[in-house]
């Protein structure tokens, strides 16, 4: 009688599998594929994707998308960066406000949640549509970059501020680190608190959760809101990573971002799908433009790989659910 | 009989259904059963919902195979593939929810997938209306075969619906409660054509629950109860009370348990509520309603579709803050409810007609459904505790005999009756204090509505307060202490236990100044 969670549970490893079965050939065609510099570096690489699919996986669950993930990634980063480095003049009072680094990253912060926030009340408010709401963020924010940065990077951060990207702690670089706790943060929130119900229920059937007397758009709003903090981290650390803030940071993330979701078995329509799948997803992904690298494969050609991978897993997934009914 | 009666010495059958099986994840849906159609008559088949009818007709459609048996047309066994090759084959069918493409003309509708085209390819727009306008002459229906269907009525649209199946020329043609949704005008042009089908030759497959229309039109009649077969007849030889008999397959006085009388405190009690039409101003869909609801009183709201209950009921659950007005009280205290949420907090619970859309999260386990409205009762320091949920809903899964393998298989897989099951479990999860339930038995099988019927009776014993809307009069009649009838948006009758008849009633919900 258990067949229904059989399956669940054999989607799941599907692409677990898919993943296991990557690293095996890669460690067998290449010597400098299972290595733990490599193994971290892979890790390293991924952790920007990572931040910035948890914060996707939790909008699409919640039955939207969010296309301003890369814009509001490259808003929150300049912000810090430019804060960081020339503080905040104000010539009408004939003041200049010097910012510190832990400064510098709660503006950040503030940056990716304001505008989170702003897609969700353009989405519950003024009800447009996540799709067309979102497209709109992504060029506002891209914009506002460019206006903050006048189209030149900041660079020269500070080793302080440097250390988020490229520091270790325990031999481990400090992005794994705080990447990890955010996955662990996400898994609590979605598997164990009533928040994170009301999300899968909001995604699964708008109509129904309404009626069961959540707060749907109280509901929402939060989670863009999450969405754009969880972009604003990534901000944080690419621009760290490089020691610059460069306006045209984050351009075509939310690609990848949705994709590594898709690939983990995350349903665009919303209500299913699962953390963990996202973390496979950006495993997978970043194992795969890895692996190419290191077996010299050209650049463009990663390009094809990563698109017909995710149509693959998607079509596994359907032939999954297709079983399940 | 006013068409010449078919020959009784019926020719081959045009189609023949035998030994159908057919099962889904949690429900046997239909077994062994058969079916046939000669030439010239209609056959009604019916059955309480539940009883398969549905399955067959999407099955004989080639929506899906069947799981074992085999269809015969014209003594040729076939296998569809998709419903395209069953209407290639000469089976046309007109579904419950109507298939049209509301963005498309009537000509446009009628000819999907099979487009008149020009020497050169392109569509040959001039034909197709002009065929098109003939057969809306052909089904009477008065209107410009370019207008979109979108801007029909339902009953202009079941039309339409006809006139496709005249185009494809079919030799069968099923209907599922084609009466359902439309005017007495539209159901006399609709049985006109059902003869006019008959007379050209044509089998009908006719589903319905109205057993007084089927003495116009039906020749032949079979009976399924719980996805079997069983019985076959010719309607002139079959009574009514014997029709009733085959469905239902026990008396219905079994049915109904009522064990319960009300108290004497007043529960509920909502004032002059009235509810403005959103789209059309000046127009109410609830008008100017006031009632009140005892203590462990079963309160029955019958109206016949488009009275306004659904509307009275959600507007009393907070769901139209902007557009209704008007008062409601709950033990004495006013609350008149902004929104769901507010209505949960004061004690109120709606289990919705439409469960699949409004009541459940089909793609979420029977757990992540039944606690959805309580999450803060399953936590501990904001944290859900698991062994807390599973406490709790395996509780009323026992109390309410849901039968489900596990609390994590998701609803989806249910039956209908246990998938309303688990719906009021969410709410009695609530502990309210008044439980609103429309058209709770809809769409479920007969043992599953004897166990809500228990359910409520049980209920309203330990006190609760339940208003049940229904367009079942047995049901109505039989579970209520008292009995409240809407016409149009406003309240026309009030019975007592005992004092309602179903004449009674009918006359009290028909709107007055039409038909």
């Amino acid at each position: 009688m258990n067949r229904q969670s059989l399956t669940v549970q054999l989607r799941r490893f599907q692409s677990l599998l898919a993943l296991v079965l990557m690293v095996a050939a890669l460690s067998a065609a290449s010597p400098n594929f299972l290595t733990v510099d490599n193994t971290l570096n892979v890790l390293r690489q991924i952790s920007i994707n990572l931040c910035l699919s948890l914060g996707m996986t939790l909008v699409i669950l919640s039955g939207g998308i969010d296309l301003s993930v890369g814009s509001v990634l490259a808003l929150a980063g300049a912000v810090a960066a430019g804060l960081l480095k020339n503080g905040l003049a104000l010539p009408s009072l004939n003041l200049l406000i010097q910012v510190t680094v832990p400064g510098a990253i709660v503006v950040g912060l503030g940056v990716g949640m304001v505008l989170g926030w702003a897609n969700g009340v353009a989405v519950t408010r003024f009800k447009l549509p996540p799709f067309v709401a979102t497209l709109g963020m992504l060029s506002i924010a891209r914009g506002l970059t460019m206006l903050w940065t006048g189209g030149f990077p900041v660079t020269g951060l500070g080793d302080d501020f440097g250390w988020l990207g490229t520091g270790h702690w325990l031999g481990i670089p400090v992005p794994v680190w705080i990447s990890v706790a955010l996955v662990g943060a996400c898994l609590l929130l979605t598997r164990r608190t009533p928040f994170g119900r009301h999300l899968y229920a909001v995604g699964g059937n708008e109509r129904a959760a309404t009626l069961s007397g959540l707060a749907v758009n109280r509901i929402k709003i939060m989670v863009y809101l999450l969405g754009g903090a969880l972009a604003a981290v990534a901000g944080l650390l690419v621009t760290a990573r490089l020691d610059s803030a460069t306006p045209n940071a984050g351009l075509g993330y939310e690609l990848d971002s949705i994709a590594a979701v898709v690939i983990g078995g995350t349903s665009l329509a919303g209500g299913r799908g699962s953390i963990l799948g996202t973390v496979l997803g950006c495993l997978i992904i970043g194992v795969l433009n890895n692996g190419l690298f290191l077996l010299n494969v050209s650049p463009f050609w990663q390009q094809v790989v990563k698109g017909a991978v995710i149509l693959v897993a998607v079509a596994a997934d359907k032939a999954g659910s297709r079983r399940d009914h | 009989m006013n068409e010449p009666a078919a020959n009784p010495h019926v020719p081959r059958p045009l189609l023949e259904a035998r030994g159908i099986s057919k099962s889904f994840p949690g429900v046997r849906a239909l077994d062994d059963v058969q079916i046939t159609v000669h030439p010239g008559r209609l056959n009604a088949l019916l059955g309480e919902n539940g009883a398969g009818k549905s399955t067959l007709m999407n099955i004989l459609a080639g929506v899906f195979p069947p799981d074992a048996g085999e269809i015969l047309l014209a003594g040729q066994p076939v296998r569809f593939k998709n419903p395209r090759a069953a209407q290639q084959a000469g089976i046309a069918i007109i579904f419950q929810e109507l298939n049209l493409v509301p963005g498309l003309t009537i000509a446009e509708n009628i000819f999907l997938g099979r487009e008149p085209r020009t020497a050169s390819g392109l569509l040959d727009a001039a034909r197709m209306n002009r065929e098109a306008a003939a057969l809306l002459a052909e089904v009477e229906l008065d209107a410009d075969p370019r207008t979109p269907v979108g801007q029909l009525r339902v009953g202009a649209q079941q039309v339409v619906e006809i006139a496709r199946a005249l185009s494809l020329q079919a030799r069968v043609i099923i209907m599922d409660e084609p009466t359902s949704a439309i005017t007495r005008h539209e159901v006399a042009v609709l049985f006109r054509l059902i003869r006019q089908l008959k007379a050209r030759g044509a089998g009908v497959i006719y589903i319905t629950h109205k057993l007084d229309e089927l003495k116009e039109i039906a020749d032949d009649l079979t009976v399924f109860r719980d996805g079997r077969f069983i019985a076959a007849r010719t309607f002139a030889g079959t009574s009514r009370e014997e029709m009733v008999r085959l469905m239902v397959g026990r008396d219905l006085t079994d049915l109904f348990p009522k064990t319960s009388t009300p108290g004497t405190a007043e529960r509920l009690r909502v004032q002059r509520l009235s509810l403005r039409h959103p789209g059309r101003p000046g127009d109410f869909l609830v008008r100017d309603v006031s009632f009140s609801v005892h203590a462990g009183e079963v309160l029955g709201l019958f109206g016949l579709m488009g009275a306004g209950r659904t509307e009275l009921l959600q507007a009393i659950f907070g769901l139209h803050p902007r557009h209704a007005t008007g008062e409601v009280w709950l033990d004495g205290r006013a609350v008149s409810p902004g929104s769901p949420r507010a209505a949960i907090a004061a004690g109120l619970a709606l289990a919705p007609e439409d469960r699949q859309r409004e009541g459940l999260v089909l793609s979420h386990s029977v757990a992540e459904n039944a606690t959805l409205a309580c999450l803060a009762k399953i936590c501990r320091y904001g944290l859900l505790q698991p062994a807390r949920e599973q406490e709790l809903v395996g509780g009323y899964v026992e109390r309410l005999r849901i039968r489900t393998p596990t609390l994590r298989q998701a609803v989806r897989n249910l039956s209908g009756g246990n998938q309303q099951k688990v719906v009021l479990a969410k709410w009695l999860a609530t502990e309210p204090r008044v439980l609103l339930l429309d058209e709770p038995t809809r769409g479920i099988d007969i043992n599953a509505k004897k166990e809500i019927y228990t359910l409520v009776d049980e209920l309203a014993r330990a006190g609760l307060s339940v208003v049940m809307v229904s367009s079942e009069l047995p049901e109505i009649l039989a579970m209520s202490d008292r009995i409240l009838v809407m016409a149009t948006g406003g309240l026309t009758a009030e019975f007592g236990r005992g004092a309602a008849t179903e004449e009674a009633i009918m006359q009290a919900a028909l709107p007055a100044g039409k038909n």
